[in-house]
């Protein structure tokens, strides 16, 4: 049975019909294309897959697609404007803190919550907020120095 | 020294951009027009007997399109043992072991197919520790099986059926007389444990075929010639019925040789003639990938009182998992284990064992960590006897060129020497911090590297802009040391290379992106495929300008000679001329390689621990990597590689393991399987030493390897100056540290 809904996505309001079993991930890569959202475990462990909801970083795999209704959701395709990068972005760019890539979409969004609530960081204040993102390539150094980067300015 | 513009500098990745923004594509983002999607039904028991399949019910349920088993498998000429290991046939000898694929319009019909399909099982004895599947009285997992033999050269053949599926034995000199000379003989058993790589991306694959049978996949391999080779063999079509397009791949490690899903996929989508997308779940991809073997290892040592080894004898079991062609490689990691010192006398004995765990497969410098685990661990306990320092012993021991390998191989031009000092010059400038409960260990690595056939093309367009094509996998940043490569031996700056990864119908071949190979070897190919674009722009300008093509240079998107400023042409300029009426043709140079003389790599680490002495736990103060990278085309790069490997190695160190119980994985996630994260680990120091290697390109050696060899000791010697206990098993978690402090 399927249940039509609405949702609010990088800005646009998005009309889809989905099973109320999926997840917020399985339709944001799915029914919407957006494949740049990655899964990495599928049970919350991994932080590979985290979308902003209300600015918020959340596992979209935790969530179910019907249960976002009335949120504002941005994914990583919503983050640079044309023609712009987010600072974030541009930092990790810089940094070398992209190796795979895999993780970098939910990390960047993760640092971009962090960064909204706590400006002006610590190392370790940056190290315990992504804490919850794995990275297998880069050991975190180049990432918490993009993060710090941005937190200096 | 010539002072290079391009190369030797730090340049962002080339991918960063479209991987920063979501825009690169890696194969579980392939979304094809009426694709359905493969799931896997596997076995819950690690040794059973199939006695009944059933899958009648499972074809019949609504969007359900085709079901699989091994009766399904294609003929080959040749039985396989590794065929089996896609569907278990007549019996499974793994948990996780695949039984039936089936194929749905969606994920949750294939799930609920799955548990339609009936097997009747008929439980087998298993056998899940090497020590009992040696016993002579071992349950026999693969009953034919007998060992091959290799023994001072000379292959043979065991005569009784065993789980030992390989035996070898080498070495050189007078053992015994050896261990006779020395003042100071240790033996210890040191042992690792089974971990997975823990690549963020599971394993993943989508085939589409079209109506005559041609089959394009796109997979997560580290090498699409080897993927195509691997399908069209599974298949038994002609290679050129494959192609296999290049995809991002979220991370490797060396397990993504082994490609357990492309050619399933490959066969449902011929079977079907719809597109097909596999990809596995974390628990799936726990349970049966390729995870790195764990190893037990005897060493032997003896020194005399000057503090020169005298003889080594080195045994090593390791633990391959259910497949007897799988698993790491013993014999290369004896070599790179050994081969730092100068041993006079030394005999190695290795046996890889199957035992009824997942097949293993190769993980970033193949078991070498393991045999650096026992050596560098017994080097410091020696160190600690001869009351040396461990740096002076290692000094003392250390090969250089020409010095014989542990296989007889006399050394290239090394700078094991150099990074030693370089270590110790900055252990003496930072002086002794150490407080209670604080030490810190040094360990050093060797990795030989790989070697292997690459070619590559570059085309010059009429803007004098280069485009590279390379059909290799970029796994470590190679794109971007190979479009600075173009970029210095073109004279333009970065932005004006285009490097594209073709597919394999179109680029050219490359070996697999594994051993740290490809910025040396694809990059020999690419430094070669430049000098021929050169030299063919050097013919046309020279008839243009006047002048002879051997006197042209290329600099700043110009092409002039010394001496005649005034006779200049830009490259945009001559490319256009070129391709106009009396030109010369386009320009496409070429280049290729075989496999390059090695360029062995050395690291050598020191890590700072602070032990908790009421709980065991161990928290890493500072790590500092020192490694002779030959020429650092790339410092970011190269750093990058380190930081990588190193917290691989102390998540090996302190963390991570496979736990069966049963003969089934118990931890098949990321909260139960503990890789770190950034909370558990320091900044990572980085020396970077260039001891240049004696080739092309600029001396370069292979960097992603050799910083993951020595952590693990490097780890077990601090916590030995911490707490002056000394573990000898991975890993060290908190409560086998705090056992083994109680029982001091």
């Amino acid at each position: 049975m399927k249940k039509d809904i609405v949702l609010k996505i990088n800005g646009e309001e998005r009309e889809l019909s989905v099973e109320p079993r999926q997840t917020l991930l399985d339709v944001i890569r799915n029914n919407l294309g957006l494949t740049g959202t990655k899964e990495g475990c599928g049970n919350g462990n991994c932080g590979t897959c985290a979308v902003l909801v209300d600015g918020k970083a959340v596992s979209s795999c935790l969530m179910l697609a019907v249960e976002a209704v009335g949120h504002e959701i941005m994914t990583i395709e919503g983050l640079a404007q044309p023609g712009e990068i987010h600072p974030l972005q541009q930092a990790f760019i810089e940094e070398g803190a992209i190796q795979c890539g895999f993780c970098s979409p939910g990390m960047i969004l993760t640092a971009k919550a962090f960064l909204d609530t706590n400006p002006h960081p610590t190392e370790e204040q940056a190290r315990q907020a992504i804490a919850g993102n794995l990275c297998r390539c880069t050991g975190y150094d180049k990432i918490v120095h993009a993060i710090m980067k941005v937190g200096a300015k | 020294m010539t002072e290079y513009t391009i190369i030797g500098k730090r340049a962002p990745r080339v991918d960063a951009l479209a991987k920063a923004t979501g825009r690169a594509v890696f194969s579980g983002d392939i979304n094809l027009p009426n694709m359905i999607y493969a799931k896997t039904l596997r076995s819950p028991y690690p040794h059973a007997i199939i006695r009944r399949l059933d899958i009648s019910r499972a074809k019949t349920l609504k969007g359900v399109v085709c079901v699989i088993t091994a009766a399904d498998l294609p003929e080959r000429k040749v039985a396989d043992e590794t065929r089996v290991a896609f569907l278990a046939k007549d019996k499974v000898i793994f948990a996780g072991h695949p039984v039936a694929v089936v194929a749905a319009v969606n994920t949750y019909i294939a799930e609920e197919a799955l548990s339609l399909i009936e097997v009747d099982y008929e439980k087998l004895p298993s056998v899940m520790d090497v020590m009992e599947a040696i016993k002579p009285d071992s349950p026999l997992i693969h009953p034919g099986l007998c060992p091959s033999l290799k023994i001072n050269g000379q292959i043979g053949k065991g005569t009784v059926p065993s789980n030992i599926s390989w035996h070898v034995e080498y070495g050189h000199g007078d053992v015994e007389g050896g261990f006779k000379q020395a003042d100071i003989i240790l033996e210890n058993t040191f042992r690792t444990q089974g971990i997975h790589q823990g690549y963020l991306e599971t394993r993943s694959a989508v085939a589409n075929a079209a109506p005559d049978g041609k089959v394009t996949i796109w997979t997560d391999s580290q090498g699409i010639y080897q993927a195509r080779e691997l399908c069209a063999e599974f298949l038994n079509i002609p290679l050129s019925d494959v192609n296999v397009m290049p995809v991002e791949v979220g991370g490797a490690f060396g397990a993504k040789q082994n490609l357990p899903l492309a050619p399933l996929c490959a066969l449902l989508a011929r079977k079907t003639g719809r597109p097909v997308k596999m990809v596995l779940t974390r628990e799936e991809d726990f349970v049966a990938t390729s995870p790195a073997p764990a190893s037990t290892i005897t060493l032997k040592m003896g020194v005399d009182n000057a503090g020169h080894i005298t003889a080594a004898e080195y045994t090593m079991i390791l633990d391959i998992g259910a497949f007897y062609k799988s698993g790491g490689d013993s014999l290369n990691s004896s070599i790179t284990g050994l081969s730092p010192y100068r041993i006079p006398n030394l005999i190695v004995k290795l046996n890889n064992v199957v035992t009824n765990k997942a097949s293993t497969g190769m993980y970033r410098a193949p078991n070498a960590p393991d045999a650096a685990f026992a050596v560098e661990s017994e080097m410091d306990l020696l160190a600690r006897k001869l009351k040396m320092d461990p740096l002076d012993f290692r000094l003392a021991n250390a090969v250089s060129e020409g010095d014989m390998m542990a296989n007889g191989i006399p050394f290239t031009r090394i700078g094991f020497k150099e990074t030693l000092l370089t270590m110790k010059e900055y252990i003496t400038q930072r002086g002794k911090t150490e407080r209670h409960n604080q030490g810190i260990g040094i360990a050093c690595g060797l990795w030989l590297g790989g070697a292997g056939a690459c070619a590559a093309t570059v085309n010059v367009i009429s803007d004098g802009t280069v485009i590279l094509i390379v059909g290799s996998c970029d796994l470590s940043g190679t794109r971007t040391s190979l479009a600075q490569i173009v970029a210095e031996e073109f004279g333009i700056s970065l932005d004006k290379v285009t490097v594209v990864t073709g597919d394999t119908n179109t680029a050219s071949y490359a070996s697999a992106a594994s051993g740290s190979r490809i910025t040396r070897q694809m990059g020999t190919a690419v430094y070669l495929a430049c000098k021929d674009a050169k030299n063919q722009l050097a013919q046309q300008a020279a008839s243009q300008l006047g002048l002879k093509p051997e006197d042209l240079k290329f600099v700043n998107g110009q092409i002039k000679a010394e001496g005649v400023p005034e006779k200049t042409i830009g490259l945009a300029a001559l490319a256009r001329i070129v391709i106009g009426q009396g030109g010369k043709g386009p320009v496409i140079g070429r280049g290729a390689t075989g496999s390059n003389k090695l360029a062995p790599m050395f690291a050598v680490q020191m890590a700072e621990v602070e032990v908790d002495k009421e709980t065991g736990k161990v928290k890493i103060l500072s790590f500092t990597t020192a490694q002779d990278v030959g020429f650092a085309l790339n410092p970011t790069l190269i750093e990058s590689q380190i930081h990588g490997a190193v917290a691989q190695g102390i998540g090996r160190a302190l963390m991570e393991k496979y736990v069966f119980e049963q003969g089934v994985m118990q931890n098949p996630n990321f909260l139960d399987y503990r890789m770190p994260t950034a909370a558990d680990l320091p900044f990572v120091d980085t020396l970077l030493v260039e001891v240049k290697s004696e080739n092309e390109p600029y001396g370069a050696r292979g960097v992603g390897e050799p910083p993951m060899i020595p952590t693990l000791a490097a780890i077990a010697n601090a916590i030995h100056s911490a707490t002056g206990v000394r573990l000898k098993e991975l890993p060290m978690i908190p409560e086998n540290v705090l056992r083994a402090i109680q029982v001091k």
